[in-house]
């Protein structure tokens, strides 16, 4: 004789599912773009001032990752590499096509804003007898971070996007959570807008972090 | 466990491959199709005079550029149904990519329009031609071309999107792909070949687009 429960008693009862779903989301976003940031970073270098068959290796490298649709990287990392016997779980499996993935656009965005550097600059710089890694430390690196922080930024919230699609592979963030809270619950619409209102809210505190970041940069 | 190459599996129903890449690029075209109509609107909607218009528009960039694809996709599956609208796999996916691609296109267009000189349109009121007039016959075609690379690039990347509609069962690459590969356990060969065409199909599109680029370019 109890009235069928409303909406929000089946969130509260799918908090916890929902919460872990939301906590792994970010956890797969975080290890990616940290992951992506480094590994991409290197290839920026490698993209403007390695020699040529560095520069041929690293645009091979960045134009396939480029041309291929993230979720062929997600299925394939996770598919091949259990094959050649690495026995990786969907997650790591999942997060390293993910890095993959923001390498190759950290890579791009590296390189754009090293090469509108003025070569003056370093040329100065070994005028005055720094290293090259001193170079970049002291004189490019923080030019070409205020010069990337906007699409880095951008790259993180596509990030946070592209991590749905590790739910394809069984990985249960916070998409196959809300897809499996639906399996029980029957209520498709209201749950995929509860999705999508938390990714919304995820991108959106990025986004804004970003500019807050981006306003201290420019004001020193 | 060594693992030897063998293709001969990919080959026999490399078909359906070609099969899949025909309806991924028939999905891009339709999506990119109806996103560019509504994007236009969106774009004259955000520069428009009136504030509420503009903020509506703004609101919905914002907030279809901070949602998963995925999400999306799945919403207009699953969940549409339930308020009475029945598509079918294939229209509900060309929906979402249309409604996503929108909230892209709606900027790039902005942009266009704002770059598009004043004088033309004092020039367009001074023959007498009416505001419509100055609209279709002289800002759009400027923008159009001065908004061409990006489109192209959006096209791009709405082909490699349609990779989504796998998780719908869409019969696309990557759907064709993930059958093969869980039919002949041919798991290397098949994402090989599988991002292979992805990737030769994306820079066949980019070179094509340099060329009508190339046509169309103002001499200046």
């Amino acid at each position: 004789m109890n009235p069928p429960p409303s909406f929000l008693d089946l969130v509260w009862l799918a908090r916890w599912p929902l919460l872990y779903g939301l906590g792994t989301t970010v956890a797969i976003s975080l290890l990616a773009i940290a992951g992506g940031t480094v590994i991409g970073t290197l290839l920026g270098l490698a993209l403007t001032y390695g020699n040529r068959f560095v520069r041929i290796v690293a645009r091979a490298y960045t134009d396939f990752v480029r041309g291929t649709p993230v979720l062929v990287l997600v299925l394939a990392s996770f598919y091949i590499l259990g094959t050649i016997g690495l026995d990786l779980s969907a997650f790591q499996a999942g997060v390293l096509a993910l890095t993959v993935f923001c390498s190759s656009h950290v890579g791009e965005i590296t390189r754009g804003a090293l090469q509108t550097l003025p070569k003056g600059q370093t040329e100065a710089a070994k005028a005055i007898g720094l290293t090259f890694g001193q170079t970049f430390r002291y004189v490019l690196g923080p030019q070409a971070l205020r010069l990337s922080l906007p699409p880095l930024v951008n790259t993180g919230a596509e990030m946070v996007k592209a991590s749905t699609l590790l739910s394809v592979i069984g990985v249960a963030e916070l998409l196959l959570r809300t897809q499996e809270v639906i399996s029980r619950t029957f209520q498709s619409l209201p749950f995929y807008l509860l999705a999508g209102l938390l990714y919304f809210t995820v991108n959106f505190a990025i986004e804004r972090l970003g500019r807050l970041v981006e306003r201290r940069l420019s004001a020193a | 466990m060594g693992y030897t190459l063998n293709f001969d599996a990919v080959w026999r129903n490399f078909d359906h491959l070609l099969w899949g890449l025909g309806l991924s690029l028939v999905l891009a075209f339709f999506a990119i199709g109806v996103g560019c109509a509504l994007g236009l609107v969106l774009a004259f909607a955000r520069t428009s005079r009136s504030r509420p218009l503009a903020a509506l528009a703004g609101l919905y960039v914002t907030l279809l550029r901070n949602l998963p694809l995925l999400v999306l996709v799945l919403f207009s599956f699953f969940a549409l149904p339930q308020l009475g609208l029945r598509l079918s796999k294939q229209s509900s996916f060309v929906l979402a990519l249309a409604l996503y691609s929108a909230a892209y296109l709606a900027e790039v267009f902005r942009g266009g329009l704002l770059g598009v000189p004043k004088g033309l349109r004092e020039a367009g009121l001074a023959i007498g031609l009416t505001e419509g007039q100055i609209r279709r016959r002289i800002i759009l075609p400027v923008m159009l071309r001065a908004v061409l690379p990006a489109l192209g690039s959006t096209f791009i990347g709405l082909f490699k999107d349609t990779s989504l509609a796998a998780a719908i069962a869409v019969p696309e690459l990557t759907f064709e792909a993930r059958k093969i590969n869980v039919e002949t356990f041919r798991v290397i060969e098949t994402w090989i070949v599988a991002s292979g065409l992805y990737v030769a199909t994306c820079s066949i599109l980019a070179a094509l687009l340099r060329r009508i680029e190339a046509r169309l370019a103002v001499s200046r």
